[in-house]
């Protein structure tokens, strides 16, 4: 099972659990997605979204209660995980305490009974791939956080899977290693061209790593898209709130022109692009803090905000400001002084209208 | 704190060291340097010769590591698939705990009396295995060597099934799911994840299991045949003390029946260096 594949299938893949009151709960609802050999596929969702249980369920942790996963039409949901060879990476990396770092590598070619003098050679080419060459005979607990992590990525990879899962691999890094070693994992993702599924609650991690994110939520795939296409146009306001857009208001659609609408929000006009509503409908609108811009005072599709609150970030400030259509939150460069009243504006393009009222 | 002798607050154990001296080191010294006066006279090594030259004496050892040893493996060996199979907590595990303390609550006395009923030869365990047409010879399980193994393997069985199991749900589960990933059966996940790194616990499990097998007494009386086949070295050193009144040699019999209880748990320590000794989780958090 370690050749590579065209295209593996997941038709409504399902897990459900029972759980102490005797309720069943899906943990993952009827997940389909097809996975292309050499994509990158994130998935991204808030804990508790099902992308870890979807993540087992691929590698065979965990047994589907419904649906099927195919690889090139051969079913592999009945196959145990030794069977299935995907290499995963956990995300508290289980490197083996008791074995070096030449053993925990070499353990999947022992396993496959590769012979002694290819696994040294196939080892010492997966090291040198994440960079730890010199570091052999060492035990994981006298290795550092990020080494830890690259000792696991080559234990998973230097079996040659067709499909590495990786469950939250950076999510016990600093900041600073977090960053190098995304580069990292892309790196050695383009250099092998085999599938990557990756899960992380990250989304700058998915923007960064992902050829495709597929967005979770309560164990329902939300959406399915390019970065580009995620952050810029997240299919409903669940996808849209985890995506960073923070205000969000309920609103009148007053007339749509094509994809872009105007809207009415407590007397204030706005402009913005319509996903899914029409003319007359209530809708919400939603804007990221970080797409509100200055303007002088009456110009078109803008309204006036006192300031609140003003915290600090550097090369920009986030300010909570009142309005008349609610609570602001607006990510702006420059000095502002509590109860200072301003103009804001928000391109036509960077604001989005969702069909039906906020929940 | 720049010295221990200087600082005022270690006089707080002296309460502590004084009871260990006087009710563990001088009676331990003491019956030590009794060993070296033998009550017939003959020299000070006169004990230790007589010990080692006549049968009756030395082969009790013999005798009781042919049932401690047995005991010992039986009971490790059987704790580990069962701990195993109880390892996730389920309420199971609770239902099997409670089952298994039950013999360490009774003592070896009730469970000799009761095994004298249930195994002797008109009990109804010989009943049901002849009933059953399972073994048509006689079954003789009590006052022979069979009944106190038996009566060690249900009084030292929970304690190391509790013990192990405590060291095998201690290991990281991902571990296994890890291994089984990389290609490991079921069976290699148990032979290359779990049992190197339950190792030192096994051999400790062992040391105690043993320590309390080899000290093995009443059960003998009672079950075995005292004056046969399960003349353990405690009976050795009981009659010695009590129906000779020889204490330099009963003491002479305790000494060694220590000594040899310390070269097996040194020889056990010692083969667990070997053994992977660190942590038994995967890495950080």
């Amino acid at each position: 099972m370690t050749q590579n594949f065209n295209t593996l299938h997941l038709r409504s893949v399902t897990r459900s659990f029972t759980d102490a009151a005797g309720n069943q709960l899906k943990a993952l609802d009827s997940l389909n997605l097809d996975i292309q050999c050499g994509e990158f596929i994130a998935f991204l969702g808030p804990s508790g979204c099902g992308k870890t249980t979807a993540l087992n369920c691929l590698a065979g942790l965990l047994p589907l209660t419904g649906g099927n996963i195919s690889i090139d039409g051969r079913r592999i949901d009945v196959l145990p995980p030794e069977q299935r060879g995907f290499g995963m990476v956990f995300q508290n990396y289980a490197l083996f305490p008791h074995m070096s770092v030449v053993d925990n590598v070499g353990f999947g070619l022992k396993m496959r009974g590769v012979a002694k003098s290819e696994i040294a050679a196939r080892v010492r080419d997966a090291l040198a791939l994440v960079q730890l060459a010199g570091h052999e005979t060492k035990l994981p607990g006298q290795l550092s956080g990020g080494q830890q992590q690259r000792v696991a990525i080559a234990r998973a990879i230097v079996i040659e899977p067709p499909l590495v899962l990786m469950d939250e691999p950076l999510s016990n890094l600093d900041t600073k290693l977090r960053i190098e070693m995304r580069a990292e994992i892309r790196r050695i993702h383009s250099q092998l061209h085999r599938a990557t599924v990756y899960v992380t609650h990250d989304q700058d991690e998915a923007l960064s790593m992902a050829d495709r994110i597929v967005v979770m939520r309560a164990g329902v795939m939300q959406q399915v898209g390019t970065p580009r296409e995620v952050y810029g146009r997240p299919a409903n306001l669940h996808v849209a709130r985890f995506m960073g857009f923070r205000n969000v208001y309920d609103c009148l659609v007053t007339n749509s022109q094509g994809e872009q609408a105007a809207v009415q929000a407590k007397g204030v006009s706005l402009a913005g692009m319509l996903v899914r509503a029409f003319p007359g409908a209530r809708a919400s609108l939603a804007i990221r803090p970080e797409d509100f811009q200055l303007c002088p005072e009456g110009s078109p599709h803008s309204f006036q905000a006192r300031v609140e609150s003003v915290e600090y970030g550097g090369r920009d400030s986030l300010l909570v400001l009142s309005a008349a259509m609610g609570q602001v939150y607006a990510r702006i460069a420059g000095e502002f002084e509590p109860g200072s009243q301003v103009w804001l504006h928000v391109p036509p393009e960077k604001a989005i209208v969702y069909e039906g009222a906020d929940a | 704190m720049n010295s221990f002798s200087h600082d005022v607050r270690s006089w707080l154990i002296a309460p502590a060291l004084l009871c260990i001296v006087v009710l563990f080191v001088y009676p331990l010294y003491y019956g030590f340097v009794l060993t070296f006066h033998p009550m017939n006279g003959g020299g000070a090594w006169a004990n230790y010769v007589q010990f080692f030259t006549k049968p009756r004496l030395w082969f009790t050892i013999v005798i009781t590591l042919e049932l401690a040893v047995p005991a010992t493996l039986i009971n490790v060996a059987a704790s580990i698939p069962i701990a195993f199979l109880l390892r996730r907590n389920s309420s199971y595990q609770k239902w099997v705990t409670t089952i298994l303390v039950v013999p360490v609550t009774l003592g070896t006395v009730l469970i000799a009396n009761g095994m004298l009923t249930y195994f002797s030869p008109n009990g109804w365990f010989s009943q049901a295995v002849t009933g059953l047409h399972l073994y048509s010879g006689e079954l003789r399980l009590t006052h022979n060597y069979w009944g106190v193994l038996i009566s060690l393997i249900i009084s030292g069985f929970p304690f190391s099934f509790l013990l192990i199991l405590s060291y095998v749900t201690g290991i990281d589960p991902t571990l296994a799911k890890a291994a089984s990933t990389l290609g490991a059966t079921p069976w290699g996940q148990f032979r290359r994840i779990y049992l190197p790194l339950l190792a030192p616990g096994l051999t400790m499990t062992a040391c105690l299991t043993f320590v309390q097998a080899f000290s093995v007494f009443p059960s003998a009386i009672l079950l075995g045949s005292p004056a046969g086949a399960t003349r353990v070295i405690s009976i050795a050193a009981y009659q010695a003390a009590f129906e000779s009144y020889d204490y330099s040699l009963a003491s002479t019999i305790a000494i060694l029946m220590g000594l040899v209880q310390l070269v097996l748990v040194a020889g056990l320590l010692f083969a667990r260096r070997a053994f992977y000794n660190g942590p038994v989780t995967g890495g950080k958090g």
